[in-house]
């Protein structure tokens, strides 16, 4: 029996068709994955059912009675709660503040301290997490420890229904084993769940019924044990992915990128490498492990002392921050594309608008950036397009070494296929091209070399050849390394 | 803890301002002395009145640029009524709500309007000020005797009392909302609004009530004030505390307020009250010219927001 019903819900935001006929069916006790590309639509539905947005037609019911809440209040309080994929904690609270947010224990307006605190107490405790001082600033806990307190918090107004939205794009492995038994409780619990991810490994390894949005329609369902990878992948694109990158292509042996004893204390201790034209080189490690100091050492954004030898004309860095660093949200597509090389559509710094479109159009084009136009506002854009314009601007800037820290996070399937694309494409042109990621089927796919960053220390780069998925977690957790 | 040792750095600059003057007149039994005590707490009045309003708005992550005029008309409101033979309770009352309803306006054109209160309360500053003068018909407004003069005057008819009523008035309303902010839903509600607005809406929070509640209560706190302004004046002047906004801003950031939201404390503001208060009457006692009185102000506003930051900045270090 469902806990969960929608038949045919749409939606729609002003010209765009965001939902177009979603049917879903859950059950308690039932961990539900809801797989699409970023834009499919599987955001909208989650807000749809946590009351933020409200459905234009469609029917929904909870527990055979119909369900349209007016708001997210209504939502909580029948039960159904969100679990933000970007955390929705306020950060100067205390955690049993936060768990109750909304719902706070009180006497006519009057804080009930002694009963918020024992029952975050027991709340904790239940997921044998009782280190968690709920009285700590929420701002000051780790990331998988912040995610528990959201968890909580939907617990805390007794939740029939939560909806995950990538609960574990932040997480490490050990965190999203962590995360697992959480869920498995819960499931144990009768509780349905909701469950967002691009990871399919991890979908099979969580979920026991899946649903494909695709264009804002559910596409495809059933059980996961019966269905095939390569299947959810068509149904997700909805056109068969092709060969990712061009493995016949020859690195050169012209060094254009000489790094030497890279410091930069207390995170990256020692990292030297050579990179050659044409050539991607793969950075592996645990998140922290100083990767992403590395890039930024390189790229002069953290302070360094070691040797940098650079034979080529410019460096380009994608963060792996799209929102806080790698993109201004509120300007237009031409602009966040066009604006570290202003000076290629300029006259006597005046910027020729006509030039600046052809040449956003044109890199639209290239990646395959679905967007209204390239005057529009990079902040409509789905999590997917928003990347590629953020690659799109290094392709505009054209600088001989590329530096990409975690280049397809985020990103949907179909894009991080085109991601891909265009990663192995630019080094066919002959750039040189270092690559920070978390996911090792991305570095596998696309790198010619590959070396694993340790507690602030890099290995030597070796071809791919000589790697495997086991040694390269095994370098990362710093175990002692193996004879290749 | 924790909040007496957010309250302790604004506490030690309060100190260090009342030890170097003491030591600069060169007469510290005079500048420490109860009488001068009296004069600095009467002077401090209005600025922390104002704070205690400002203080809640800044942690809900908003700012209120008009207090200044919301004084003004306020003030010329309660000298109006009082010339027009209302019983001063009453009078006073209406000053109190004038300060309300112009919160009010302001929190319904930054909810219903979708104006940052940035401009809404710019815009507010301009229009609360013609309306000062247009209520006071561009004149001070002259009031009879009443016990409203008596609420902030330096030595009180009644010398049991030590300092002037509205110093114990503002003491209470201060205790008040110390709890009111530490205790009560509604008081948290504020702090997780200003620390994630989208969080207190993804929990069921009506964020826009709670805005327009805020700016309302605040504005009670602004006419308040602007009663007292009156009362030190002895009538209404619809010219008065241009710029005022800036002082009571200041001393909620100097007592540890964050303008991005989520932080701010009531002891503290007072504390940035007196602060500046002090500097102000050290100053004249050195008979320095008024504006090496605005540089010292300005300066230490500066210096103790980059404490502040400087302070966060090293505790991230450590817990990490």
């Amino acid at each position: 029996m469902s806990l969960l019903r929608l038949r045919g819900l749409r939606k729609r935001f002003g010209a765009t068709l965001a939902l177009d006929g979603v049917d879903l069916e859950v059950a308690s006790g039932e961990v539900h994955a809801l797989i699409g590309e970023n834009g499919a639509g599987k955001s909208t539905l989650l807000n749809i059912l946590s009351g933020i947005h409200r459905a234009d037609s469609g029917e929904m019911s909870l527990a055979d009675a119909p369900y349209a809440p007016a708001g997210p209040a209504e939502a909580r309080s029948r039960g159904v709660a969100h679990v933000h994929q970007e955390l929705a904690l306020c950060p100067h609270l205390p955690v049993a503040e936060n768990i109750f947010l909304g719902v706070e224990p009180a006497r006519r307006g009057w804080l009930r301290r002694d009963l918020l605190f024992d029952r975050a107490v027991a709340l904790l405790a239940e997921f044998g997490r009782s280190e968690i001082d709920p009285r700590r600033r929420t701002g000051d806990l780790s990331l998988p420890d912040r995610q528990v307190v959201e968890i909580c918090r939907a617990l805390a107004c007794d939740a029939r229904v939560i909806l995950m939205d990538e609960p574990t794009s932040s997480l490490q492995r050990a965190n999203v084993e962590r995360l697992f038994r959480l869920i498995n409780q819960l499931r144990e619990r009768g509780i349905a769940i909701v469950y967002i991810s691009h990871f399919l490994e991890e979908v099979r390894e969580i979920a026991d019924r899946y649903t494909v949005l695709r264009d804002g329609r559910s596409v495809d369902g059933g059980e996961l044990r019966a269905v095939r990878d390569e299947q959810l992948i068509e149904q997700m694109v909805g056109r068969a992915i092709d060969g990712v990158v061009d493995r016949e292509r020859r690195p050169s042996s012209d060094v254009v990128l000489d790094v030497r004893d890279l410091a930069a204390p207390p995170r990256l201790h020692q990292a030297g490498f050579e990179l050659h034209r044409g050539e991607i080189l793969g950075i592996a490690g645990l998140i922290g492990s100083g990767r992403t100091e590395l890039i930024r050492a390189i790229f002069g954004l953290t302070p360094s002392t070691g040797r940098i030898v650079m034979r080529g004309n410019g460096i380009g860095y994608l963060s792996e921050d799209r929102k806080g660093e790698g993109l201004a949200l509120q300007m237009s597509v031409a602009d966040n594309v066009t604006i570290t090389g202003f000076s290629r559509c300029a006259h006597a710094g005046w910027i020729d608008r006509a030039r600046q479109l052809a040449q956003s159009e044109s890199i639209m084009q290239r990646l395959r950036i679905k967007a209204p136009s390239a005057r529009a506002a990079v902040h409509r854009l789905s999590g997917g397009n928003q990347q590629k314009v953020a690659l799109g601007r290094l392709l505009h800037q054209d600088p001989d070494v590329l530096l990409l820290d975690e280049p397809a996070r985020g990103v949907d399937v179909g894009s991080k296929s085109d991601v891909y694309r265009e990663i192995g494409k630019l080094a066919a042109e002959g750039k040189a091209i270092l690559v920070v990621s978390s996911y090792l089927p991305e570095l596998f796919s696309i790198c010619d070399r590959l070396a694993v960053m340790t507690r602030g220390r890099l290995s030597a780069a070796r071809p791919i050849s000589e790697w495997t998925p086991v040694s390269v977690m095994e370098a990362a957790i710093g175990a002692p390394e193996r004879a290749a | 803890m924790k909040a007496l040792a957010k309250v302790l750095a604004p506490l030690l600059g309060l100190i260090a301002v009342a030890a170097l003057f003491a030591v600069m007149t060169g007469a510290p039994e005079r500048y420490l002395s109860a009488t001068n005590l009296r004069v600095v707490l009467a002077q401090t009045v209005i600025v922390a009145l104002a704070a205690l309003g400002m203080t809640m708005i800044i942690i809900s992550a908003g700012i209120d640029l008009s207090v200044g005029s919301s004084i003004a008309l306020s003030s010329v409101v309660t000298a109006v009524a009082l010339r027009g033979g209302l019983p001063p309770i009453a009078a006073l009352a209406c000053g109190v709500v004038t300060g309300g309803i112009l919160g009010f306006v302001n929190g319904v054109s930054i909810t219903a309007l979708r104006v940052v209160p940035f401009i809404a309360t710019l815009g507010m500053l301009g229009i609360a000020r013609g309306l000062a003068k247009y209520v006071a018909n561009q004149q001070t407004v002259n009031v009879p005797a009443t016990w409203i003069n008596e609420l902030a005057v330096t030595f009180p008819a009644r010398p049991w009392l030590l300092f002037a009523p509205g110093v114990w008035l503002t003491v209470i309303l201060a205790i008040v909302m110390t709890l009111v902010l530490r205790n009560t839903v509604f008081g948290r509600r504020v702090f997780a609004l200003g620390s994630n607005e989208a969080a207190a809406r993804a929990c069921g929070i009506n964020t826009s009530r709670l805005k327009i509640q805020v700016y309302a209560l605040a504005g009670l706190f602004f006419g308040l004030a602007g009663v007292t302004q009156m009362s030190r004046l002895r009538q209404g002047d619809p010219t008065v505390a241009v710029g005022t906004e800036l002082d009571v801003i200041a001393a909620v950031v100097i007592g540890g307020g964050s303008l991005s939201g989520g932080e701010g404390s009531i002891p503290g503001a007072i504390i940035g009250a007196l602060v500046m208060s002090l500097l102000r009457n050290g100053c004249q006692q050195m008979g320095w010219p008024n504006y090496v009185q605005e540089i010292i102000i300005g300066a230490i506003i500066v210096i103790a927001v980059a404490a502040d930051r400087y302070r966060a900045s090293r505790a991230a270090e450590t817990s990490s």
